[in-house]
């Protein structure tokens, strides 16, 4: 263990701006893109959907 | 779902693939999380500090991932789209565009960890180094293809202009794996090599290793995840798709 104490931890020995920057970026991008493809799937499940309804009293 | 027998073969159709990614890809988004867990732990809590660069060498646990996952992400996507050029088969162009935009989160994401990196040790964000410019010429030849997928209107005709620029593209790799070889670069070697012996502490390289692991099956389910809602748009006339909507 390299830390003594909490805000030790967090200051990352001065580079805390660098290292939570990169690991912060790192995981919303990540967290965005499982949102996004999500979103995705759902609008298009919600569409298909729908044409389907549209479809089937047309006929 | 109905279990079936598995027959490999049948896989090539998007219509069975659909099926097998959706059972598939939740199973590496469980084996990324536990993994990024473990890594995160080694890599806040069991890596030592660098004798050089303090804590602030850290960001290496998701700056080389992320890098290494953009240059595999590509040439993945380019054999996809080699192949779909070669024997005319619709889920390979799919699994082409479902491979992209993660390619280029990550191509982003190893710009600016290694920017955020740069600052405290070159003291610039950015230098026109052979190995950041080529690593950037990556980030634009994935946003070029997802440009000129979506400005072709026709997926079929999308997919074989997406794939020669892929293939085209796909030279710019060696030269950002080898430019640190080739060119006198700020940028440091590669850390890991088959050849000779790591040189870094081994917590820090287990650290690192786990952490790729996590990377690639992260980017597996999210490709996995994303081509079914390209198969489901693009066979959407179809009568198995309006099945499995139902």
């Amino acid at each position: 263990m390299q830390w003594n104490s909490v805000s030790e931890f967090f200051a990352m020995g001065g580079y805390a701006l660098y290292v939570w920057g990169s690991f912060g970026l790192t995981a919303a991008v990540m967290l965005i893109e499982m949102v996004v493809i999500r979103n995705r799937r759902t609008e298009l499940l919600r569409d298909l959907r729908n044409e389907l309804c549209s479809e089937s009293t047309t006929s | 779902m109905k279990t079936r027998v598995i027959h490999w073969f049948k896989f090539s159709s998007p219509q069975n693939f659909y099926f097998l990614a959706g059972r598939m890809w939740p199973w590496f988004a469980a084996l990324a999380a536990v993994l990024m867990a473990v890594g995160l732990w080694i890599s806040f809590f069991v890596a030592p500090t660098d004798a050089q660069q303090g804590q602030g060498y850290r960001i290496i646990f998701v700056h080389v991932p992320a890098s290494q996952m953009s240059m595999f992400i590509y040439i993945v996507m380019a054999a996809w789209a080699g192949l779909g050029l070669a024997f005319n088969t619709r889920l390979s162009g799919m699994m082409a565009s479902a491979l992209a935009p993660t390619g280029a989160l990550f191509a982003f994401l190893s710009l600016v960890t290694g920017a955020l990196w740069g600052k405290p040790m070159w003291g610039a964000w950015w230098v026109w180094d052979a190995r950041l410019t080529s690593e950037l010429i990556l980030l634009f030849l994935y946003l070029g293809f997802l440009a000129l997928q979506s400005s072709i209107d026709d997926p079929r005709r999308a997919d074989k202009a997406c794939a020669v620029l892929a293939l085209v593209g796909v030279v710019n790799v060696p030269i950002i794996y080898f430019s640190v070889k080739w060119w006198n670069t700020l940028h440091q070697g590669a850390s890991v090599s088959l050849t000779s012996a790591p040189s870094m502490a081994s917590t820090m390289l287990t650290g690192m290793l786990v952490m790729v692991v996590a990377f690639w099956m992260y980017s597996i389910a999210a490709a996995l995840a994303r081509v079914r809602s390209i198969i489901l748009e693009r066979e959407r006339h179809t009568e198995w798709v309006k099945h499995a909507v139902e």
